[in-house]
C-alpha cells in the first residue's frame, strides 16, 4: 500500500543523503502520498492522539525522573517537592498522571472502533495482536507508574496485584517474592517498578513503530470494510489525514487541559495523598479507572485462581478476535445484528467499569457475575455464532460509491 | 434502525436504573458534608488571604501542637496565591520556632528557624506521637486536603467534571470539626474515642479540637466554631494545593489558545477537503 516513492529532494544535501540514507523518501511515503481511504471517520484520528501522548508520557516522564527519588522513605517527599518546589513540577506531574488517563481513554476508543468496524480481520490479524501487545504493556507500565507515588493506594495496589501471582499452584509463593524482592512489597520492589517504568515506554514505541509498519502494509480499514479499488477511493495522507487528525488532536487536547488545570484530581483517588503505610490497609482498595473493569472481573468470580484466570483471559481473548469473529462482513455498518450485541457489549465494559469501583458484596457481585459471562460470551459464543446465522445488508461496491452515493 | 435505537434506549435505562438502585440501599448512617462557599472553587477561584492568613492563626495556636505540617516552608507564607504575607512576616514567624541540628563538634544545637527551613514537626518521630497521642499519631497536614474526602457517588461525580467541584476535602474537613454529637443509644464508642458523626466509622481519636472564641481574630471575623472550621479547611487546601491559582490562570490561557486553535484547524480541513467532499462544486466553479 505505500505508494513507490516519488521523492525527489530539492535540496544539495538532501539529495546527498537519499542515496545513502533513503530517510526523507520513507517518511514522504509513509507520511505524505501515502494513500489513506477517504472515508474516514474522526474515529480514525485516535492513532494519531496515541502516538501524541506516548510522546507527552515520554517527555514529561523523563524530565519527571530527574526529580523524583526512588526510595521508600523518600518517594512520597519527593513527589511532592515535584509538586511545591520543582518549576512548573506541578505541571508535569499533573500532566503526566493524567496524561495516563487520556491515554487510555483514546486506546478505549481506538480498540472498539476496530472491534465495530472489524479493523482486526484478515489481513489485518497481525497489525490487531501487536496493538493487543501495546495495550498489555500500557497496562503493566501504568501500573508500575502509580506505585511509584507511594502513597496508601500505590502501596495497596502493588500488593494486591502482585499478590495475584500466589495463586498459581505451586510456585506462586515463589514468585510473588521474586517479583517483591523480598517477603513484602518494599524497596526492592519500588526499584524494579521504577527501572521498568521507565525501559517499557520505549519497548512501546517499538512496537508502536511495528504496528504503523503492519497498518502501511495492509492498508487502513474503513467505515464500510471494503478495500480501496481505485483512486477515487483513497486521498494522500498529507494533507487530508494530517489536517484531519491536527484538528482532532486539538479537540482532544481541550478536553485534556481542562482534566490537568481544573480538575487535576478528579480522576486520582484521595488515599494516595496520604503516605504508603504497611501497617494500614484502606477501607476500599481500588485500581485506577482504566483497569476497573478487570478488576471487576477478578471479583465476581470466588475462587481466586479462577479469577487470576479470567482476569488474564479476558484480555488475552482480544489477541484472538481475528479468528473468534467468524463473519466475512467486515464493518458492523452491514451487520444489523452485530452492531446491537456490539453496544450492548460497550454498556457491558462501562458497567464492569463502575462495579469495579464498588465494594465487592450484595447486588454488585451479581451484577458484576452477569456482566462477566456476556463479556465473555460476546467473543466465544456471540461473535462465531453471527457470521453463521446474521444476515448482512449488501456492502456497496466501493468506497466512492459510498461516499457519493449517499450524498446523491 | 428504530427497533435497535430502541433497544439500545431500554437498555441504556436499565443500566441506569441498575446503578441507582443499589447506590440508595448501599446509603448508611454517614451524612454528606455540606456543601460551602469557597473564594478558590471554579475556574477563576483564589484564596482568600485574609481567610489564610486566620487559618494559618488556628494551625499555629491549636492544630500545630499535634500535627505537624512538614512539606510546608515558611517561605511559602509569603508566595503568590498565598496568605499573602511579607518576607518580613514570614521571617518573624520563622524565628518564633526551634530548629535542631548540629554543631561544628557534632553536638545537638537549636537555632531560629529561617525562611528557607521547612515547619518543624512537634513530635521528634512517629512513635513518640504516637505515645502522646493515645496510640495513634496525628497525620501530617501538608497533603491533607487532598487526602481527605466523601464518595460522591453516581450521577454526582459525571456532574462535577463541568461543574468543577473540587472541594470534597475541605468541605469534609469543615463538616468534621463541627461533628462531634453525643453518641446515638446503641453505639459501643471505645475508651478514648469520640463520636463525629462525618468520620467514617464515627470512632475518632482526636478530642474536639476547636471551640468558639477560643482563637482571636484582629480582622473582625466572627470567633466561632463555625468560622473556623472553614478558615482551617481553606488554610489547609492551600497548604496542599500551593500553586493553585497559576495552575488556574495558566489554565485559562491554554484552554483559550486550544479552542481558538482547534476552530482555525477545524477551518482549514474544511477548506482542504472541500474538494474532495464537494467534487461537483468545483467543477461547475
Amino acid at each position: 500500500m505505500s505508494g513507490h516513492s516519488t521523492y525527489k529532494p530539492q535540496s544539495k544535501f538532501l539529495q546527498w543523503l537519499e542515496r545513502r540514507l533513503p530517510i526523507g523518501g520513507l517518511i514522504h511515503s509513509s507520511f505524505v502520498v501515502y494513500p489513506v481511504p477517504r472515508n474516514l471517520n474522526y474515529l480514525w484520528t485516535f492513532g494519531g492522539i496515541l502516538a501524541f501522548m506516548l510522546a507527552v508520557q515520554i517527555v514529561t516522564g523523563i524530565v519527571l525522573a530527574m526529580h523524583y527519588t526512588p526510595h521508600v522513605d523518600f518517594a512520597f517527599k519527593s513527589v511532592e517537592i515535584i509538586m511545591r518546589d520543582v518549576n512548573y513540577g506541578w505541571l508535569l506531574r499533573y500532566l503526566h498522571a493524567n496524561g495516563a488517563s487520556m491515554f487510555f481513554l483514546a486506546v478505549y476508543i481506538h480498540m472498539f472502533r476496530g472491534i465495530y468496524y472489524g479493523s482486526y480481520k484478515e489481513p489485518r490479524e497481525v497489525l490487531w495482536i501487536l496493538g493487543v501487545i501495546i495495550y498489555l504493556l500500557m497496562m503493566a507500565t501504568g501500573f508500575m507508574g502509580y506505585v511509584l507515588v507511594w502513597g496508601q493506594m500505590s502501596f495497596w495496589a502493588a500488593t494486591v496485584i502482585t499478590n495475584l501471582f500466589s495463586a498459581i499452584p505451586g510456585v506462586g509463593e515463589a514468585i510473588v517474592t521474586w517479583l517483591w524482592g523480598g517477603y513484602a512489597v518494599g524497596n526492592p520492589t519500588l526499584n524494579r517498578f521504577y527501572s521498568l517504568h521507565y525501559l517499557l515506554p520505549f519497548v512501546i514505541a517499538g512496537v508502536v513503530v511495528l504496528h504503523i509498519w503492519a497498518l502501511h502494509v495492509a492498508g487502513q480499514n474503513n467505515p464500510t470494510g471494503i478495500e480501496p479499488k481505485s483512486e477515487k477511493d483513497t486521498v494522500a495522507f498529507t494533507p487530508y489525514a494530517t489536517i484531519k487528525d491536527a484538528f482532532f488532536l486539538a479537540a482532544f487536547l481541550i478536553v485534556y487541559a481542562w482534566l490537568v488545570f481544573y480538575i487535576p484530581n478528579f480522576l486520582g483517588h484521595a488515599d494516595n495523598y496520604i503516605p504508603a503505610n504497611p501497617a494500614v490497609t484502606p477501607t476500599h482498595i481500588v485500581p485506577e479507572w482504566y483497569y476497573l473493569p478487570f478488576y471487576a472481573i477478578l471479583r465476581a468470580i470466588p475462587d481466586k485462581l479462577m479469577g487470576v484466570i479470567a482476569l488474564g483471559a479476558s484480555i488475552l481473548i482480544l489477541a484472538f478476535l481475528p479468528w473468534l469473529d467468524t463473519s466475512r462482513v467486515r464493518s458492523g455498518r452491514y451487520r444489523p445484528l452485530f452492531k446491537q450485541f456490539f453496544w450492548l457489549f460497550v454498556i457491558v465494559c462501562i458497567g464492569l467499569g463502575w462495579l469495579g469501583s464498588k465494594p465487592p458484596e450484595g447486588i454488585y457481585v451479581i451484577l458484576a457475575r452477569v456482566f462477566t459471562v456476556y463479556y465473555f460470551a460476546f467473543f466465544l459464543v456471540i461473535l462465531p455464532l453471527l457470521g453463521i446465522v446474521e444476515k448482512t445488508k449488501p456492502e456497496p461496491n466501493s468506497i466512492s460509491d459510498s461516499v457519493l452515493g449517499a450524498k446523491a | 434502525m428504530q427497533m435497535q435505537r430502541t433497544i439500545i434506549a431500554l437498555t441504556l435505562a436499565g443500566c441506569v436504573g441498575m446503578l441507582t438502585l443499589p447506590a440508595k440501599a448501599q446509603e448508611h448512617d454517614t451524612p454528606i458534608p455540606p456543601k460551602l462557599r469557597w473564594s478558590f472553587a471554579g475556574p477563576f477561584g483564589k484564596y482568600d488571604p485574609a481567610q489564610l492568613q486566620r487559618g494559618f492563626k488556628i494551625y499555629k495556636e491549636v492544630c500545630a501542637s499535634c500535627h505537624s505540617i512538614q512539606m510546608l516552608a515558611f517561605r511559602n507564607l509569603a508566595d503568590l496565591g498565598g496568605p499573602g504575607f511579607s518576607e518580613a512576616q514570614a521571617a518573624a514567624v520563622a524565628s518564633e520556632y526551634k530548629i535542631k541540628g548540629l554543631d561544628e563538634k557534632g553536638e545537638p544545637t537549636e537555632r531560629p528557624g529561617r525562611l528557607a527551613d521547612n515547619f518543624p514537626p512537634p513530635f521528634p518521630n512517629e512513635l513518640a506521637a504516637k505515645a502522646a497521642n493515645g496510640g495513634v499519631a496525628p497525620p501530617d497536614m501538608s497533603t491533607l486536603a487532598k487526602a481527605r474526602t466523601y464518595e460522591r457517588g453516581f450521577p454526582w461525580f459525571v456532574f462535577d467534571t463541568i461543574t468543577q467541584y473540587q472541594e470534597q476535602g475541605p468541605d469534609y474537613l469543615a463538616a468534621l470539626l463541627k461533628g462531634y454529637e453525643e453518641p446515638p443509644k446503641g453505639f459501643q464508642l471505645p475508651a478514648g474515642g469520640r463520636y463525629n458523626k462525618y468520620f467514617p466509622g464515627h470512632n475518632i481519636a482526636m478530642p474536639p479540637p476547636l471551640q468558639d472564641g477560643q482563637v482571636t481574630f484582629d480582622d473582625g471575623a466572627p470567633q466561632t466554631l463555625d468560622q473556623y472550621s472553614k478558615d482551617i479547611a481553606a488554610f489547609l487546601m492551600w497548604a496542599a494545593e500551593p500553586h493553585m491559582l497559576a495552575r488556574k490562570r495558566i489554565g485559562l490561557q491554554v484552554i483559550i489558545f486550544l479552542v481558538v486553535f482547534a476552530g482555525l484547524m477545524y477551518l482549514t480541513k474544511k477548506k482542504v477537503w472541500h474538494e474532495v467532499e464537494k467534487p461537483t462544486e468545483i467543477a461547475r466553479g
